[in-house]
């Protein structure tokens, strides 16, 4: 499908380090993982193209611009749109142009240094294939009046027609917006002379458009967003009309025309059509009563869907994930038909496809989905009885569209994407066989062989659940059971299930999932008459994956662990004196639930219900805003009963010791003096070759070497666990809030990581006694320190947790456990180490080279063997092999 | 006859009937059955690496094996024959530690082929023309090789474009045309396409050029993310001579990605799917009349102006394209509404 606009071309403009302060924040700080995720709301939000702008003194913008774009490239959600490469240095805009596989944008080009850079740089945007922005700009300045801007943009418009053979559809001219209502009267027709400028520039120059940014136009009234939303609402109406058909906008600072208040409109209107000499003083007199007012309709209830008849009813509950009515409704259809299986093959199933169709078309999201399960499931129970009567009677065997065995692996307890897979599974008609969490090869291969299985599903959250995936299929294969196999969970990716679990199974198709929309589409191919074309088609891809991985990886250049370490993070530790805990040792503490709920970050709760987007902007998407706003909803109600019912007990232990960087290691001591050593923690370094002077980092890079007296902190928090709720709502064959439950727990412990954190670098560490962070600074990690978690990027060491839990006596002090892959109970718990340096920041180790393993084994007082398990998701090559020179 | 008479001839050929392409030189090749000290030959016989799999290198080692194959498929029908020179960049060559070789290697496959297809114009007297074959390098602009670390690249687009810059400028005293194929990272298509612009001007003589892209699963998308619309949306500045699909999938597989492009290409359209998708063993066994079957109702559904085949393909498939295509009317280029045209992953339309 073809992104087609023939009205107006909506651009993102967060992606600008000029515009967007947190943008600009990351992008110098060279945290371009989260500047992309700043990228994927505003496509999410309908950007139709995204401005990309890296114009800021301080930073090296060619290289800027070129990491950032090769970062989105990978981003299918943000790389979908076509990019606006932006700066006013041309080595910028063709360092763009080397980095984009599209046909990009160039904003901008013009005559400001006269016609040959002009002719040049048009030429070469041509030869690399880009669109052109051009502005309103000569070799005299900015045009202010609708004449000069017209004139300029008939002239570039001839040479670039004319001279250079550039295609007039790939011109956009912008004839500068300027701020109006800023108190100097010349400024007061700018507006005009836009609007003016744009109807002569779309009749007299064919082929072209009218593009530009359109907060400039309220910049006086900064601060004040209603106001300001209007004027950008009032100014594109008119500027549409004119021609404009292009526009640097930010979607939430619009209003729609229709809806603003008369008043306002008028008075914003005066002001972008210069309709009276006192329009600014009028508006700006006005102004402060329409500054923080905002917008709030009560929905009241519609009821009107009762009306219809029993079968209507059903459907209507069952779309919209109504429960209320739903047994007598059910009742209702029962006696109305002849059997009870007759109401579920009749209304409750259309009502289910309808959901599947909606689900499928994108129209309806996971948590309605999964609401409208609940209600299907309450319908059946209600039948339930009556059924197994009818059975009795007549003794028939129920039929399902297939059987499935769902587990998550040993040594892991996440469980909440495997529910989300059951229950879409479930609603489409086939019987699920739910194994819980920690559950043994043998259980579930035994399993699915008794319950004769046509597919069996695993899931897994942390690392070492991957291996135990891996022997899942290597017992599959030796015992020669035919089963196709299901991979899914958060660690779990195609590249995995390609390399490490396909090659071990012949006897079955494995097939990686990666979220629950796509599982029903999965399991329906593979019991579908089709299915070995299928198994064939999937097992191609995973070895093209393989192949494409084995390419990847040999070509990538790292350094031995020596030369890297030559080249680790450091500082002038002389000038530099770590802070020294405020109450050194263990304690532990009770958490009260009430102060967790502000510190909770709702974005990756959205998230486990593959509602993909940013907290809050996901509440107004316009596709996903509703099921959003719901699910929102739901979670408060609940998250409400959790603290006023207790349900969950969160607590946390923190600890710090004397401890100094001893290679890649923590040497931690029992002493202040440091002379009596109490455990270490061993660290991993980078080994990918770097393009630029950036370190080489190792975690514990951070921590002072001998002779600089310094500390390392470690905590493990839980949001603590409630079988009963869970149990609860098990019974009631409630998914839904069952895994609402869940996943509001996980927000729980993380807030109480982010809590604690707090309360350490405030009170007990006490290196920032007087920091005062907002949650979204928060989440943005704006404070000092890190609390690197054993098991993710910059340790993938999961075995580290044993130490960390022994030191904090996790076990005696909050009956926190690790199970044999080192996975955490209670499951919603966080735990991971302290560092104070104000320089400290997240990483990746990345893949390690052999040399490293085999040191690191050493270190650790493992076998190669050993340590190569424990690190195999890491490797940069295949144990065993022979490694090339 | 003068390169711009053949493309001339050429041109007002394809106003008449579909052209015909040959097919794959590594099947050929593979046939040959060829040892290393094949590969070598007497040239190379000490140096350091293996070089068997290097198929380009046969153009000096062993260029009357090559000319012959050129020559099969010209007696097959074919109208354009590729040079055996896919793999003649430094980028790619430097696998074999060959990149000082890269220039000559295309130099010497372009000029084979011409020999071949002056010989058969002599015979004949049809024009039969040479496309001087550009393939994608091992190297991708588009993505890291390294999953940890998306913004990493092993190689740029200066690189990538002065390593196609050179093959073109060996090539060029001798080939019609240029096909820029098999792309799966648009971004070194586009460094290609920029390497041709910049060798016209430096040679003040415009060689018309074919891009064909390729579609590497049944998602529809290239490797690099693009679906076929938004491909030809970002190559569409080369102006081609002809834009299309190769490779990757079997002809059934690729029909639907090909239509797309041939419902919003305003010039010629070519396709030269493998031969089927590869068996287990990762060989190709669709028969030419398989082949040709589908290829076939192609151009009589008038999807096409040039046909032929990649993986898989011999002179017995190319003769059987032609056979079947015989008669069909070669498709007319759309003609479209004037709008801006750009595209990320994704196609994206602006009309005037």
């Amino acid at each position: 499908m073809t992104n087609s606009a023939s009205t107006f071309v909506n651009i993102g403009e967060r992606t600008n380090v000029t515009g967007s302060a947190r943008f600009r924040r990351l992008i110098t700080e060279g945290d371009y993982a989260t500047a992309v995720s700043v990228a994927r709301p505003q496509v999410e939000n309908g950007a139709q193209i995204i401005d990309v702008n890296m114009d800021e003194g301080l930073l090296d913008s060619v290289e800027a611009m070129t990491v950032f774009l090769r970062m989105i490239a990978g981003e299918p959600d943000v790389a979908r749109v076509p990019v606006m490469i932006d700066s006013s240095k041309w080595e910028v805009i063709e360092a763009g142009l080397k980095n984009v596989q599209g046909k990009a944008i160039v904003n901008s080009i013009s005559l400001k240094e006269g016609e040959e850079p002009f002719l040049e740089q048009a030429q070469k945007c041509l030869a690399y294939g880009a669109a052109v922005v051009v502005m309103a700009f000569d070799e005299t300045g900015q045009a202010e009046t609708a004449e000069r801007k017209f004139e300029i943009c008939q002239r570039a418009y001839t040479l670039l027609v004319e001279t250079v053979g550039f295609p007039p559809e790939d011109i956009i001219f912008d004839p500068n917006i300027f701020a109006v209502a800023t108190g100097i009267e010349e400024h007061d027709d700018y507006a005009v002379a836009f609007i003016e400028a744009t109807k002569r520039i779309r009749a007299e120059l064919p082929g072209c458009h009218v593009s530009g940014g359109l907060s400039n136009i309220s910049f006086s009234f900064r601060g004040n967003e209603p106001v300001r939303r209007a004027m950008h609402s009032v100014f594109l109406y008119h500027a549409v009309k004119a021609g404009m058909d292009m526009g640097i906008v930010n979607a939430g600072q619009l209003d729609i025309y229709d809806d603003i208040e008369d008043e306002l409109r008028d008075l914003v209107e005066d002001v972008i059509l210069n309709r009276r000499s006192d329009s600014t003083e009028r508006l700006l007199a006005a102004a402060e009563r329409y500054r923080g007012q905002g917008k709030g309709a009560e929905l009241t209830k519609d009821m009107s869907w009762r009306e219809g008849d029993v079968s209507e009813r059903l459907k209507h509950a069952l779309v919209h994930g109504i429960n209320e009515f739903i047994v007598e409704d059910t009742e209702e259809a029962r006696q109305s038909v002849e059997r009870p299986l007759h109401v579920i093959e009749g209304p409750l199933m259309d009502g289910m496809n309808v959901v599947g169709d909606l689900f499928g078309d994108g129209k309806m999201f996971l948590p309605q989905v999964v609401k409208s399960a609940r209600v299907m499931k309450q319908a059946v129970a209600h039948l339930i009885p009556f059924m197994e009567e009818e059975k009795a009677a007549a003794g028939e065997e129920a039929r399902s569209a297939g059987k499935v065995i769902m587990a998550t692996v040993k040594g892991d307890v996440h469980d909440i994407g495997k529910n989300i897979v059951g229950v879409v599974l479930q609603c489409n008609g086939y019987e699920v066989v739910d194994l819980g969490v920690m559950v043994p090869a043998e259980v579930i291969l035994e399993t699915a062989k008794r319950e004769n299985a046509d597919v069996i599903g695993l899931s897994g959250l942390i690392t070492p659940s991957l291996d135990e995936m891996v022997f899942v299929a290597a017992e599959m294969e030796r015992q020669g059971i035919d089963i196709p196999l299901l991979i899914g969970g958060a660690t779990t990716s195609p590249a995995h299930t390609a390399v490490k679990i396909d090659p071990v199974i012949d006897v079955a198709p494995v097939v990686h999932v990666l979220d629950a929309s796509r599982a029903v589409g999965v399991v329906s191919k593979l019991l579908s008459d089709d299915r070995e074309a299928y198994a064939a088609t999937v097992k191609q891809d995973l070895a093209k994956i393989r192949e494409r991985r084995l390419a990847a990886r040999a070509s990538k250049k790292r350094l031995p662990i020596e030369a890297a370490r030559a080249k680790g993070w450091d500082c002038d530790w002389s000038a530099y004196v770590p802070p020294a805990p405020k109450s050194p040792g263990v304690q532990h503490f009770d958490i009260p639930l009430a102060e967790l709920v502000e510190y909770i970050d709702w974005t990756p709760f959205f998230f486990t219900w593959e509602l993909k987007g940013t907290y809050p902007s996901i509440l107004d998407d316009p596709a996903r805003g509703e099921a959003a706003r719901s699910l929102f909803k739901d979670a408060q109600e609940m998250l409400k009963q959790i603290v006023a019912e207790d349900w969950l007990n969160p607590r946390g232990v923190c600890g710090f010791w004397p401890a100094q960087r001893d290679g890649d290691d923590a040497v931690l001591f029992a002493d202040e003096e440091r002379t009596i050593e109490k455990a270490r923690f061993y660290g991993l370094r980078q080994q990918a070759a770097k393009d630029s002077n950036n370190p080489h980092v190792s975690q514990f890079d951070f921590l002072a070497p001998e002779g600089t007296p310094d500390w390392l902190g470690g905590f493990a928090v839980t949001a603590g666990d409630n079988p009963e709720i869970v149990e609860r709502f098990e019974r009631e064959q409630d998914d839904y809030n069952s895994i609402l439950f869940k996943a509001l727990a996980d927000r729980l412990a993380e807030a109480a990581a982010e809590w604690l954190h707090a309360k350490v670098r405030r009170e007990h560490w006490g290196y920032a006694p007087d920091e005062a962070f907002s949650n979204q600074e928060l989440i943005a990690e704006a404070y000092d320190g890190i609390r690197p978690a054993p098991g993710y990027p910059s340790q993938p060491d999961h075995t580290e947790k044993r130490t960390l839990f022994q030191l904090l006596e996790a076990r005696e002090r909050i009956g926190m456990d690790l199970t044999n892959s080192f996975a955490m109970t209670p499951a919603s718990s966080v735990s991971g180490l302290y560092l104070s340096h104000p320089d400290s920041h997240y990483f990746a180790v990345g893949r390690i080279l052999r040399d490293q393993v085999e040191d690191y084994a050493k270190r650790k007082g493992w076998t190669v063997e050993e340590a190569e398990r424990v690190l195999a998701p890491v490797l940069d090559y295949v144990p065993g092999t022979p490694v090339a020179a | 006859m003068t390169r711009q008479d053949r493309i001339q001839a050429l041109s007002a050929l394809a106003e008449d009937r579909i052209l015909i392409l040959d097919g794959a030189m590594g099947t050929q090749i593979q046939d040959l059955k060829l040892d290393e000290d094949g590969y070598r030959g007497a040239r190379f016989a000490d140096w350091a690496q293996p070089v068997k799999g290097n198929n380009d290198l046969l153009n000096l080692t062993a260029p009357e094996a090559v000319k012959a194959i050129h020559t099969a498929y010209f007696e097959a029908g074919a109208d354009i024959v590729e040079t055996n020179t896919f793999s003649a960049t430094t980028i790619a060559q430097a696998d074999y530690a060959m990149e000082h070789l890269a220039a000559e290697i295309a130099a010497e496959g372009a000029r084979l082929a011409r020999e071949a297809a002056d010989e058969m114009e002599a015979r004949t007297g049809t024009p039969r023309a040479v496309a001087g074959a550009i393939g994608p390098t091992n190297k991708t602009l588009s993505i890291s090789p390294d999953v940890n670390d998306p913004g990493y690249r092993d190689v740029d687009f200066d690189a990538v474009h002065q390593a196609y810059l050179e093959q073109a400028r060996a090539m060029a005293p001798y080939i019609d045309l240029l096909l820029v194929e098999t792309v799966f990272d648009t971004l070194n298509a586009k460094a290609a396409i920029k390497a041709l612009i910049d060798l016209a001007q430096e040679t003040g003589e415009h060689i018309p050029v074919m891009i064909s892209g390729t579609i590497t699963d049944r998602s529809g998308r290239t490797l690099s993310g693009q679906t076929a619309e938004a491909f030809w949306y970002s190559v569409r500045h080369a102006k081609p001579w002809a834009i299309g699909l190769n490779c990757a999938l079997g002809a059934e597989e690729l029909r639907p990605y090909l239509a797309e492009i041939s419902r919003v290409a305003d010039t010629r359209v070519i396709a030269y799917p493998n031969a089927g998708l590869p068996n287990d063993m990762g060989e190709y066994d669709e028969e030419p009349h398989e082949t040709a079957g589908h290829l076939s109702e192609w151009a009589a559904s008038g999807l096409v102006n040039i046909l032929g085949g990649c993986c898989g393909t011999t002179p017995d498939h190319i003769r059987a394209i032609a056979n079947g295509s015989k008669g069909a009317k070669p498709r007319n280029p759309v003609r479209r509404e004037r709008a801006m045209l750009l595209s990320g992953l994704e196609p994206f339309e602006l009309t005037a």
